[in-house]
């Protein structure tokens, strides 16, 4: 008895400063659009601490005693946006040494406090799939990013134990991308070739592993970058697969497909050439808009009706920036031209939340907004479509990490003197 | 078209006889055609008219006679001849006039075989032409005139201190003899470290100044020279010279690209010194200096609004159109030049987005259109909607800066040359 009067005090002690450390907030008044179902005209979103506990309609959803409440009638609330491909973070990834690079990892080189973070923020991204590169068959191994405040990249990471989880997917290429002087293949033949090697290799290595169970003697010298690749024949890493061509994208399938690989196109400039082929296969597509075609031969048969296209074959498709190439501060602006093309609302809704989120394995935790899920969300002046709509906040598991009204914050959405210190550089090379 | 009959005919000698028949109806009905475009009549409908000569006119209507605009006015006033061919659209607005671009000479591909837009034999040379580089089929400029341009002021790049010549085009046309509206323009300029990416010397911005500057004052020489009475002690033709003489004295303008405030400073001071005509370009950091750039009466074709924000243009902001505008210094916005990807940028777009952060629609509108053509000095022909102007519009299916709004036609010279987005 005495143990449990004991018990309780310290739970009546405890009990306040657990309601501090996960406050309550309520938005009110906004037209939510939760993805995962129908815009809600007059909505009520509810977080506790990092995470979502209610949304509905005003009247349907209980609202706690003690919340914090937040008006903001006549705004437009929807999920984080989810960035599937981008090079923000001021990371690398491979050198010029090898044109496979299964081992480098871009979290070992990412600068936490780089204002691309901030861009980001401003443009609404909450998640982001950062990839090293490019320029290899293989750049590396991406991260899954959440665009929390942090000092250290673990801060920023959707695992806990880096050294030990799968923290993001490994960044492969094909075409003229990763074509150049040896040790880079000079052809597309023999860059599928040199990709096969590989894998063959990463197979052997598996196999031995798995003979070895567990005894160290039988184990296979120890090979980092086999390490990885394990990962990606045991499926639990994504590989994100660069490709512009329509034969390339084939090439990417054919390696998928041999492997038994998990894979992800990205950019699939060409897909509208061989959309069914693609949806057949069960490949997402992660997708960029460019204003124009060109600027370099891969690019030149982009077309605006990618989404659509895509949409229409049945093919799960996300939309990407692929920072600096597109601006993460207008990345709203993707799905708007997918619906210009012929698109459909939702799936261009989709395709900058949900989707994105498939394509990282976190779909339970970001890209829609439902009870359990975290509490990713963005505020804004009106429709997300509109070019006139603003990001006016940006919310990441339940802190406000951007701002419009506040000119410290505000300056990353429209640039300035001194705002942005270069960093915004073109990765792929300035030619 | 004779020799389009004849082959018609042949071709009609094959075919079985129930084919004969309709041939027979098609050649008519192309005749027929034919004889319809030589005499061309067409009207626009609009609900919303913007003529940039005035304020927008809700139902409005232009009636066009062969390649000239030959009425605007409301539905009240004006009245659609029934034998006129009608097209209907939401929104229309003079045909877009891209105030500075490099489509047609910085192709696609991005290959050397197609950028001809920066020659680096040399940092000065105003004596290259554009009409010679021009690529008037090259596929950029069909997609700018699929975004609504049907005029563009092209010509050699940013990246030299005197890269070349500019001219303007209209965008539909084949052969650069076809399009041309003026065939020599401005000279590019360029100030500021970029050069030295691009050439030994100059490796900064003090030595490219020197260097332009002694280029300036043996023109003002050989100027003089060239008005020597004794005709043997006039100069020997120099190309270069002939060229940095014509932007002296008036007959081309100074197109300065400067990005950062003492480049602009750089540039008004050369200005000044030389007293020539000059537009001034790019002008990122144009934000700090508004009252100079005023008081020194330049226009001021600005930097895409996404242009990206590393280099002489890491402090670029998507106010400064609205800022300019606030100020009343005369601005219009350009495509620019892209050394990657996407390859050029569409004005349309780059107006909503200054639009967005502050700029007002009608502003923006204006900085597409009759702003561009009179900083360019064709305002005569193109620009604005009244009688007598090209007869250059282009349709669309709601507000022409919304993001998902459609181009529904583009007219050039009275012509139809795109239809449906």
């Amino acid at each position: 008895m005495k143990r449990l009067i004991r018990l309780s005090l310290l739970l009546i002690f405890l009990l306040p400063i657990m309601s501090v450390a996960q406050p309550t907030k309520v938005f009110k008044g906004a037209k939510i659009i939760p993805i995962s179902s129908e815009p809600i005209a007059n909505g009520v979103l509810v977080t506790k601490g990092d995470k979502i506990v209610a949304v509905g309609s005003e009247g349907e959803v209980e609202i706690p005693s003690n919340a914090k409440e937040f008006d903001v009638s006549g705004k437009v609330i929807m999920p984080g946006l989810v960035d599937s491909h981008s090079h923000i973070g001021d990371g690398d990834g491979g050198d010029r040494s090898a044109a496979l690079h299964p081992d480098a990892r871009i979290i070992d080189s990412i600068d936490p406090h780089s204002e691309t973070f901030k861009k980001a923020l401003a443009g609404g991204v909450t998640t982001v799939n950062v990839m090293p590169g490019s320029g290899h068959l293989m750049s590396g191994q991406t991260a899954y990013l959440k665009l929390r405040n942090a000092d250290k990249i673990e801060e920023m990471l959707f695992v806990d134990d880096p050294q030990n989880k799968i923290a993001g997917g490994l960044k492969m290429a094909n075409g003229t991308n990763s074509i150049g002087d040896p040790p880079f293949p000079g052809t597309r033949a023999k860059s599928a070739s040199m990709v096969r090697e590989l894998f063959i290799k990463a197979q052997a290595y598996k196999e031995k592993v798995e003979q070895a169970n567990g005894d160290p003697e039988k184990m296979p010298k120890r090979d980092v970058g086999m390490d990885a690749l394990v990962e990606v024949l045991d499926g639990e890493r994504i590989v994100h697969y660069h490709t512009h061509r329509h034969y390339d994208i084939l090439t990417a399938i054919r390696l998928a497909e041999e492997f038994g690989f998990r894979m992800v196109l990205h950019h699939v400039s060409e897909a509208w050439k061989i959309a069914d082929e693609i949806a057949e296969a069960d490949f997402p597509a992660s997708i960029i808009v460019l204003d124009a075609p060109g600027g370099k031969p891969e690019a030149t048969d982009i077309r605006y009706e990618n989404g659509a296209v895509l949409e229409e074959a049945g093919v799960t498709v996300g939309y990407h920036t692929d920072a600096s190439i597109t601006d993460t501060r207008l990345f709203l602006r993707s799905g708007a031209f997918g619906v210009r093309a012929g698109m459909s609302r939702d799936a261009a809704l989709k395709a900058l939340t949900i989707q994105n989120a498939k394509m990282m394995d976190l779909q339970d935790r970001v890209g829609t907004l439902e009870a359990g899920k975290d509490a990713d969300f963005i505020v804004l002046s009106g429709d997300p479509l509109s070019v006139y709509t603003k990001v006016e906040q940006t919310w990441v598991e339940g802190i406000k990490r951007f701002d419009y009204s506040n000119p410290k914050d505000r300056k990353y959405s429209t640039g300035g003197y001194d705002v942005f210190r270069g960093s915004a550089h073109n990765h792929h090379g300035d030619k | 078209m004779l020799r389009l009959i004849q082959h018609l005919q042949e071709f009609k000698l094959q075919k079985i006889r129930t084919m004969k028949k309709r041939i027979t109806l098609f050649v008519f009905a192309l005749l027929l055609g034919l004889s319809t475009v030589a005499q061309a009549q067409v009207a626009v409908q609009a609900d919303t008219l913007y003529t940039m000569e005035g304020d927008k006119i809700v139902n409005g209507i232009v009636l066009i006679t062969n390649d000239k605009i030959e009425a605007v006015g409301s539905a009240s006033q004006i009245e659609i001849p029934s034998d006129y061919e009608t097209h209907q659209a939401s929104v229309v607005t003079p045909g877009l006039v891209d105030a500075h671009s490099v489509v047609g000479l910085a192709g696609i591909y991005n290959r050397d075989d197609d950028q001809d837009q920066l020659e680096t034999s040399d940092p000065i040379q105003p004596e290259l032409r554009a009409i010679d580089a021009y690529n008037a089929r090259e596929q950029l400029v069909k997609f700018v005139l699929d975004k609504g341009v049907t005029t563009t002021h092209t010509g050699h790049g940013p990246g030299a201190l005197a890269s070349g010549q500019t001219m303007i085009a209209k965008t539909p046309y084949n052969t650069v003899e076809d399009a041309l509206v003026d065939s020599a323009t401005t000279v590019a300029f360029t100030l500021g470290s970029t050069v030295g990416r691009y050439f030994d010397s100059p490796g900064t911005s003090a030595k490219g100044i020197a260097m332009l500057r002694q280029k300036f004052i043996d023109a003002q020489e050989y100027l003089e020279k060239r008005q020597a009475d004794d005709p043997d002690k006039r100069p020997a033709k120099d190309l270069k010279m002939e060229a940095m003489a014509d932007v002296l004295n008036g007959e081309l303008t100074a197109l300065i690209t400067a990005q950062r405030s003492n480049d602009i400073m750089s540039a008004l001071r050369l200005q000044e010194e030389f007293g020539f005509d000059m537009i001034l370009d790019g002008a990122a950091e144009a934000y700090l200096l508004l009252d100079e750039i005023k008081k020194a009466g330049v226009p001021v074709i600005i930097h895409p609004t996404m242009v990206r924000t590393y280099g002489a243009t890491q402090n670029a902001s998507f106010t400064t159109a609205s800022k300019l505008a606030e100020a009343g210094i005369p601005f219009a916005f350009q495509s620019g030049f892209e050394s990657y990807v996407p390859k050029t940028r569409i004005i349309l777009y780059e107006a909503a987005i200054a639009t967005s952060y502050g700029l007002e629609r009608e502003k923006a509108l204006y900085a597409l259109t009759k702003a561009p053509a009179e900083i360019l000095g064709i305002s005569n022909r193109v620009g604005s909607l009244a009688e007598g102007k090209d007869a250059d519009l282009v349709l669309f299916d709601g507000d022409p800066l919304e993001y998902t709004t459609h181009i529904s036609s583009v007219i050039v010279d009275g012509k139809v040359v795109k239809e449906k987005e």
